[in-house]
């Protein structure tokens, strides 16, 4: 497993910028997401990395070699895609031997069976092994696309959105499965979602994108509790944090024009009254939406307390976060 | 649930589309069950009127066809030694003697070679160039492929004339090549179009794991986009192989002996001896086998391949 390092990295599509000077280290041994919406750039880096795409600019380092100019196969990465991923012409066990047989790994014809029983176990697709890759559901094609990167010892694992066809129990069971082999391999793997749980479960780092640039990266925590933007503190929490006027509470705090307010940083019983809009009972917690002054808040309330929609409750904000006009963190 | 099924046909429905199917078939197959008759009858039963439907079987047509003969006087042929074989007897019933083979073997042959040949040529170039459309950024490529099919925006034999005077300067004439070369040049602007529609279904994604998967480009082509065009391949294997087998314009003004391709052949065994029709029946029957057993071994992927893109999975 190997160090990889982003220096400059950028690339642009005729006039769409795909990503733009980015920065990034991802440590040895590191599980780094990346989050972002739809057309940020998290795909178009993991393209970049495997080489599946020529950069405009910059320099990509694995494992402290400079990779720019050699092929996809030279890289030594591994990728689970987001769709299409299985040759469809070949049997389960074909796919998972596919790339033992490469020309640069040529592996010995028993390793190769050992490696494909031993990942279709993990997987649990051994009873599949013999079907055809089309043969399969959603969830098993999608697991056996992640064991053709899993029956190899590459530099680094690229994986794109590969948990989000799955249905929930089994998303689950992935992963821990794939935090295990992480843990235990001490792979390298980038990883790309949009989903929170993945991301603060697994993420020994997060990085989140915005438009083709790396707006912040840390450690996951890190990116909840210090957002540096309105936009980096959207990305994560669920619900989604209250973005409101610096001055809804009373005077604004000093050159705030906007403060965040995770659902949890909301007290009760002191402030202006809000009226209960919505309540949600999820059994662990109760959700509450209020409304006040014309704006949405979410937060989060005792379970066994019971609301009424059409209540008044008081609120106040606890620790806000505050972002000036242009939406960047002032403190 | 009500007896009507939007994706069931009725049982009436299917039973006319049936009987349409059926009736359309025979009347297309009436002309060729016709022809393989011919090719069994006696050279007065073939043209005799009212055409005989019902009719003592001869092998006279195949023994005209694969043979020359010499006609020779009464006393010649009784001083001959009984015949060896059984066509030897069927000639000397009309009063001849086989004078050796007929070229028809070797033009046949021509047709083989050069049919298969051009099939070859243009499935392996049309392929190529087909994947470099589809997958390489290629400066002014829809023009380029616009140019390509315009070729095949007039007559090829409207150009005969150039082409005769072009490959007597090259020595291309009545060559295996030279008709190889020609009918490639023919068939593979339809090569090229038809295989660039399968290779642009099948998706990037397959070959981009394949690159990652520790293989070049050209391993990734070949182990994964060539054996998902198989269909396109076979297909189009097909549209190009029966037209190369039965052209005939470009086979009679550029062909005369060497090379010369059965489709000219056939009829030129009329004038042999009288109006031979049962030799020109056999010849079209035989000349109709190959394409007919080629079409047959990959008629699952020309099912597919003649509704390509129509359906996806």
């Amino acid at each position: 497993m190997a160090e990889v390092v982003l220096k400059g990295v950028s690339k642009s599509f005729g006039d769409t910028v795909g990503v733009a000077d980015i920065d990034m280290i991802i440590p040895d041994g590191a599980f780094v997401v990346l989050l972002g919406p739809t057309g940020a750039g998290k795909t178009t880096t993991l393209r970049l990395i495997s080489g599946l795409e020529k950069l405009d600019q910059g320099e990509v380092f694995i494992g402290g070699r400079r990779v720019n100019d050699e092929t996809p196969a030279q890289r030594d990465v591994a990728m689970v895609f987001q769709q299409y991923s299985l040759y469809p012409h070949l049997s389960v066990r074909e796919n998972l031997a596919f790339p033992l047989k490469s020309p640069i790994l040529n592996t010995p014809e028993e390793e190769i069976i050992r490696k494909v029983e031993e990942v279709a176990s993990v997987l649990q697709i051994t009873h599949k092994l013999d079907n055809k890759a089309t043969a399969l559901s959603g969830g098993e094609m999608q697991r056996v696309s992640i064991g053709r990167a899993l029956v190899r010892e590459p530099q680094v694992y690229l994986m794109d959105e590969p948990l989000s066809s799955l249905d929930a129990k089994l998303r689950t069971d992935l992963r821990i499965e794939l935090k295990r082999i992480q843990a235990n391999l001490g792979a390298t793997i980038l990883y790309v979602t949009h989903d929170q749980i993945e991301a603060m479960t697994m993420a020994t780092h997060v990085g989140v994108l915005d438009e083709g640039r790396l707006v912040q990266f840390g450690t996951p925590r890190d990116i909840y509790e210090n957002p540096n933007s309105v936009y980096v503190a959207s990305r994560l929490g669920q619900p989604r944090i209250n973005i409101l006027p610096g001055d809804l509470f009373g005077a604004a705090p000093k050159g705030a024009h906007q403060i965040g307010l995770r659902p949890e940083h909301v007290a009760q019983g002191e402030g202006r009254a809000a009226q209960v809009g919505r309540v949600e009972h999820l059994g662990d917690h109760t959700r509450l939406h209020l409304r006040l002054d014309g704006h949405d808040i979410t937060t989060l309330a005792d379970p066994h307390a019971d609301y009424e929609a059409g209540a008044e409750i008081k609120i106040a904000p606890r620790d806000p976060l505050c972002f000036d006009a242009t939406g960047n963190r002032i403190y | 649930m009500s007896s009507f099924s939007v994706t069931e046909p009725s049982p009436r429905s299917k039973w006319f589309a049936g009987t349409l199917v059926i009736l359309y078939a025979l009347i297309t197959m009436v002309p060729l069950a016709w022809i393989m008759l011919t090719g069994f009858k006696t050279p007065p039963d073939s043209i005799s009127y009212p055409p005989k439907v019902f009719f003592e079987p001869s092998m006279e047509g195949y023994v005209n066809l694969f043979t020359t003969r010499t006609r020779v006087g009464q006393e010649a042929l009784d001083a001959l030694p009984p015949p060896d074989t059984w066509y030897e007897e069927i000639v000397r019933e009309r009063d001849m003697v086989i004078a050796g083979p007929s070229k028809f073997g070797e033009r046949f042959l021509n047709s083989v070679i050069i049919g298969f040949g051009s099939t070859f040529l243009s499935i392996v170039l049309g392929t190529l160039a087909a994947y470099a459309f589809s997958r390489f950024k290629i400066p002014l490529a829809d023009d380029l492929l616009f140019f390509i099919l315009s070729t095949r925006m007039m007559p090829p034999i409207a150009v005969a004339i150039p082409i005769f005077l072009m490959y007597r300067q090259l020595g291309l004439s009545d060559t295996h090549l030279g008709m190889i070369l020609l009918y490639t040049a023919v068939n593979i602007s339809l090569a090229v179009w038809l295989l660039k529609g399968f290779i642009d279904e099948i998706p990037r994604e397959y070959e981009e794991a394949a690159l990652i998967d520790g293989y070049t480009r050209f391993q990734a082509f070949y182990k994964v986009v060539l054996p998902q065009a198989a269909t396109g391949i076979a297909s189009t294997a097909i549209f190009c192989l029966i037209f190369a087998w039965n052209e005939y314009a470009f086979a009679v003004l550029l062909t005369s002996g060497t090379a010369q391709t059965a489709p000219p052949f056939i009829p030129t065994i009329i004038g042999v001896g009288g109006l031979d029709w049962p030799a020109v029946a056999a010849g079209a029957t035989i000349f109709l086998l190959p394409v007919m057993i080629f079409t047959v071994a990959l008629r699952k992927h020309l099912l597919r391949g003649i509704t390509f893109g129509a359906v996806r999975k």
